[in-house]
């Protein structure tokens, strides 16, 4: 019974994979490739670990390793999380991905700490934990606003219209701090653990790529890609221990 | 009808004195060198009050019972109003009085007295919704605060600024406040966006933060434990979450923990 | 200034009976119409006031509970029907500011106290009728714009009935409820003042200065006394009140900074304001809110000390020591609002200076309860409805002032300030005592005002359902108060408050029991307005001026044509009388012959 189920599968894939009368998938875009490293000099703050004592819950979900603070989370090599690299010039707008950004409150954290979207694209907003938040993303350009979800409430459904770098807080919880960075252009990455980011999909042509970090400020780089090049771009940025 | 008056008011009087009465739901123990001023002014109120309140009710069913089944033309109270005037100004009178008496001293003790020379100094900082607590440090003196450079995400509570102020590079800043027992500690209370208030219960102590001032209040801890702090002056949405832990320590528990903390800024 | 023994100054009022319906039935000036409006307008708002009692006492009890519908009226307060932290607080708000000034400053004074304080001292009407009537729309003004603020995007207000500053007065950044919603409260609230100011005028010139022949003020009945305090009591208060709501809402529209200091970080953005003062609201506010509370317990004291003898069938025990102890409370009512402040930051060493007299205002409060239960000494009580919500009301007062001692001391207030204690002593003399004194009025004063009895057997299964409930309900805040349990929380997460949750659903459930006992009296008032029984000329055998009016309701003028002259005090009862064991006050005076006064008996 089951070879017979895998057979079948076996014939589904094939089936699918072969030219058939149904429309193909679009093409691939194509490939200019911009990938680099961001990382910093100078000594950046030491990230403290957070006390959740006021909300046990919270507190005992991290009780073997407490959560640090991540406005200068760094990796090996100075590498540098968290930072939004992205075109800030020389680009088309394109429609937003369809595809949700999954924004979660869990154990009283934002998670990711830095979330990246374009204009337009839905964004769900969930509360994981046992206590209630309350999401104040601290828009200036998009209009401000802050709701509620006690235990167990359903997702927040929304969207920003404008591009704008939105500190978010929680009116609740002081310390939980993050950011929807809401950015009229598809192409963008969040640099992880090593720092690392890379945009693809560009089409050729002369490219303004901007890094931005919370703490250390921005900086841009000009690159011009031709047909399906691949660009290293490697930006450093200055930290300052406070 | 009147004896039915008489019998429920009855009921309801004899149920809410036995609850008082037996500490069903009660202070809890006092962990404070000041409160037993507190407890006992406390008490002595709840016996008059207790004791009015008795005879206040119990009286009026007396007389609801009694009504129903009067005769004959309706009888004045004996000697007119002037008995009953004359008692509650002597009763009353007498009873303020002596609270007023050793009740002035218990509230002197506790805000007309500035805190010990050789008390702990601690400055709290209350926001919504939470309570942060600064130690000086090795150096002895606290940072300048600057309400500018205050700052939620990176833990900036105080709003310090480290890199031009040499004082505020040691200061400990810490979401739970941690003491010795047995050692006076003296607060300063500051308030950063609304206003808020400090309540412990069991240390019998409670003062509002009002922003742009900066309250004392001192108070020494007589034993060891966990208690929480809670915020009691309406300050918003999360103001039912707004609370911090003070943990009462042994003084050398203190003095190690206060060390470990200082490698840490 | 009207001498006593000058000619009627009634007669000079006289304005021409109303012609059409809206000048008939809506925008009257004949004060029983106005005071029948503000019935009307609190009745509206006790029951409003009460539905976001029941929705904030499920929410302590059960958390989690959606509640159907909910979410329809406010999607961002309660979506899925389960109450956010800020909105309960919104509906705490509006829970409080409808109650006080909507209701407990609406019905006794603005309700019954235009209706009844007219014709007790024998005039046509109020002196300024017109401004009479601009002050009840001006009311109910207040009234839509306060509710309009539930229907605001930000949420309305939630900062409490005090609305302490800066929360209050720094806008939008201090979170929701503290956009538009706020600043409706205060548009509405300093609204309001500007009505209390003119009905008090009403009062205070109609008392001085249109009592009828023989109507000296020691012939004046208790419930015009107490009004009359009231109003003066409340031309000085609301007087205050008005400044500081102009005050605040200039600091939330105007940027300037009467009550926000300097150095304010919210929402992370440091505030414009500088130079203000969080204290300065707090005294302006509490110089007005102590008296207020004052302006809604003493009608009461008014209404008990005028019914209870008529039930009692003798007269007031010491009648003169009552009106004396409800001036010496008005006069010390304005020395003691620093009792709410001991542990505000302010200096302490005023605490003792405001102490003192919150103490010695317990003298006369004690004296006027000593005084009515001497009373009922002695007496053969005719346990009708109003009798036995005057007893209660006696009951409850004394349970709520008792409370009032330990929050009078600064040394127990440091552990009782801000718990469930304080909660229980307020509602146990606003919430209780003063609605008992709104029954009582209602079941009395039934009979003149439409002519028809209310149905005697519902109304006493209301007051025993009533009086038994508001035990149950607020009894416990007490213990909930010393086991230290913190008020104006939307939710019990500390350690130490968890196990007191079982007490706190006991409460609900016996508010929502005493809620649906209100439905009684609901279906009393509605049913007898249309089938109650035909009501005798004077029902209950009383004395005053109202009861000698030629028809229940009274004619336009009160009196048709004929104001009465006056030669009795207004409890002469246990004394033989033409018609049983009563004189009235228009009767003649003794020995003048049988000649009858004006008004039928």
């Amino acid at each position: 019974m089951r070879t017979r189920y895998l057979w079948l599968l076996g014939v589904g894939a094939l089936a699918g994979s072969a030219p058939s009368g149904r429309p193909a998938a679009p093409p691939a875009a194509p490939g200019g490739t911009i990938s680099g490293k961001v990382t910093y000099t100078g000594t950046p703050p030491k990230m403290k670990p957070i006390d959740m004592a006021k909300e046990p819950a919270c507190a005992q979900a991290h009780a073997g390793a407490p959560v640090l603070t991540e406005n200068a989370v760094t990796g090996p090599g100075n590498a540098l999380k968290w930072v939004v690299v992205y075109v800030s010039a020389g680009d088309q707008p394109a429609p937003p991905p369809a595809e949700p950004v999954r924004y979660d409150q869990k154990g009283c954290q934002y998670i990711p700490h830095v979330a990246a979207m374009q204009v337009n694209q839905p964004l769900d907003i969930y509360n994981d934990d046992p206590s209630s938040h309350n999401i104040h993303p601290l828009a200036r350009v998009n209009p401000e606003w802050n709701k509620s979800q006690p235990k167990g409430a359903p997702p927040i459904h929304t969207k920003w219209e404008k591009p704008e770098f939105i500190p978010v807080k929680c009116n609740i919880h002081p310390w939980m701090h993050g950011w929807f960075v809401v950015l009229a252009t598809p192409h963008y990455a969040v640099t992880g653990d090593d720092g690392a980011f890379t945009l693809a999909g560009l089409p050729p042509g002369k490219y303004t790529v901007t890094a931005w970090h919370e703490q250390f400020g921005t900086q841009s780089q000009e690159v011009t890609i031709s047909d399906n090049e691949t660009k290293t771009v490697n930006f450093t940025l200055k930290a300052t221990p406070y | 009808m009147g004896k039915f008056f008489a019998v429920v008011l009855t009921v309801i009087t004899a149920v809410s004195t036995a609850i008082f009465a037996a500490r069903v739901w009660w202070l809890p123990a006092d962990i404070s060198a000041h409160g037993a001023g507190i407890d006992r002014q406390l008490q002595e109120t709840m016996l008059a009050a207790g004791v009015l309140f008795v005879l206040a009710q119990l009286g009026l069913a007396v007389f609801a019972w009694r009504s129903g089944s009067a005769r004959g033309a309706p009888r004045t109270f004996p000697g007119g109003a002037t008995p009953l005037v004359v008692l509650a100004i002597a009763l009353v009178g007498a009873e303020i009085l002596a609270l007023t008496f050793v009740g002035s001293k218990v509230w002197a003790a506790v805000y007309e007295r500035p805190a010990a020379p050789d008390a702990l100094k601690i400055d709290v900082e209350a926001e919504q919704f939470a309570f942060y607590f600064r130690y000086p440090g090795p150096d002895g003196a606290f940072g300048a605060i600057h309400p500018e450079r205050m700052s939620d995400a990176t833990e900036n509570f105080f709003g310090l600024d480290p890199a031009h102020d040499p004082a505020a590079r040691d200061d400990i800043v810490v979401p739970t406040l941690t003491i010795p027992v047995n050692r006076p500690v003296a607060l300063t209370l500051r308030a950063k966006d609304v206003g808020h208030a400090f309540y412990v219960p069991a240390l019998r102590i409670q003062q509002d933060f009002v922003p742009g001032l900066a309250i004392p209040l001192h108070f020494t801890a007589t034993e060891t434990g966990k208690y929480e702090i809670v915020c009691t002056q309406l300050c918003g949405l999360g103001h039912y979450n707004m609370r911090a832990y003070v943990e009462v320590v042994p003084q050398e528990q203190f003095d190690r923990w206060l060390k470990e903390q200082a490698t840490q800024q | 200034m009207q001498h006593d023994t000058a000619a009627p100054p009634a007669a000079r009022h006289h304005h021409a009976p109303p012609r059409g319906f809206w000048r008939t039935h809506v925008f009257s000036v004949d004060h029983k119409v106005i005071g029948r409006q503000y019935l009307d307008l609190a009745l509206v708002a006790v029951c409003t006031g009460m539905v976001l009692s029941w929705l904030m006492r499920l929410h302590l009890a059960w958390p989690d509970l959606p509640i159907p519908g909910l979410a329809k009226l406010s999607p961002n307060g309660a979506a899925g029907g389960v109450i956010t932290p800020e909105y309960y607080l919104s509906l705490m708000t509006m829970h409080g500011t409808i109650m006080v000034f909507f209701v407990l400053t609406t019905a006794p004074f603005a309700g019954f106290g235009n209706y009844f304080l007219p014709i007790q001292v024998g005039a046509e009407d109020m002196a300024f009728p017109r401004i009479n009537m601009l002050s009840f729309w001006v009311t109910l003004l207040a009234f839509l714009v306060l509710i309009a603020s539930f229907f605001v995007a930000d949420g309305p207000a939630l900062s409490g009935w005090t609305a302490y500053a800066p929360l209050s007065a720094v806008g939008k950044d201090a979170g929701p409820g503290q956009g538009l919603g706020q600043t409706l409260w205060a548009v509405s609230i300093a609204i309001f003042c500007i009505a209390q100011l003119l009905g008090s005028l009403n009062f205070i010139t109609t008392t001085l200065d249109l009592r009828t022949k023989g109507m000296s003020l020691a012939r004046l009945p208790y419930s015009t006394w107490a009004w009359f305090i009231t109003s003066v009591i409340g031309l000085v208060a609301f007087a205050v009140l008005l400044p500081a709501c102009i005050l605040l809402i200039l600091d939330r529209v105007a940027g300037t900074s009467f009550f926000v200091p300097a150095g304010l970080v919210i929402s992370d953005r440091l505030q414009p304001h500088a130079g203000g003062s969080p204290l300065l609201w707090q005294h302006l506010f509490w110089f007005f809110g102590h008296p207020e509370v004052y302006i809604a317990i003493l009608p009461g004291f008014g209404i008990v000390s005028h019914i209870l003898p008529v039930f009692a069938r003798k007269p007031l025990l010491g009648p003169r020591a009552v009106i004396g102890s409800m001036i010496a409370i008005a006069f010390l009512s304005y020395t003691v609002w620093g009792h709410h402040m001991f542990l505000s930051g302010m200096n302490p060493f005023s605490a003792m200076l405001f102490s003192v007299p919150t103490l010695i205002i317990t003298i006369p409060a004690t004296i006027v309860t000593l005084l009515w239960i001497g009373t009922v000494y002695g007496a053969k009580l005719r346990f009708t409805t109003p009798a036995l919500f005057c007893l209660g009301f006696i009951s409850v007062f004394v349970s709520g002032g008792l409370s009032g001692f330990f929050l009078a001391q600064p040394s127990t207030d440091i552990y009782l300030h801000g718990t469930y204690f304080v909660v229980a002593h307020f509602h146990f003399v606003m919430g209780v005592a003063a609605m008992f004194g709104i029954f009582a009025a209602t079941y009395f004063w039934f009979p003149k005002m439409f002519g028809r009895m209310m149905d005697e057997r519902l109304g006493k299964w209301h007051f025993w359902l009533t009086f038994i409930g508001v035990y149950c309900v607020f009894m416990p805040m007490h213990y909930l108060g010393l086991a230290g349990n913190v008020r104006r929380y939307a939710a019990f997460t500390d350690d130490y408050l968890k196990p007191l949750i079982p007490v706190h659903r006991f409460i609900t459930v016996a508010a929502l029991f005493t809620g649906a006992a209100q439905l009684v009296f609901l279906y009393n008032l509605v049913r007898s307005r249309f089938r109650g029984a035909p009501a005798p000329a004077n029902p209950w055998e009383a004395t005053t001026l109202e009861w000698s009016t030629p028809s229940s309701p009274p004619p336009f003028d009160n009196f048709g044509g004929r104001p009465p002259a006056v030669a009795h005090g207004p409890d002469e009862y246990g004394v033989p009388g033409p018609t049983g064991d009563y004189v009235m006050q228009a009767a003649p005076a003794a020995g003048a012959g049988a000649v009858a006064g004006a008004g039928a008996d």
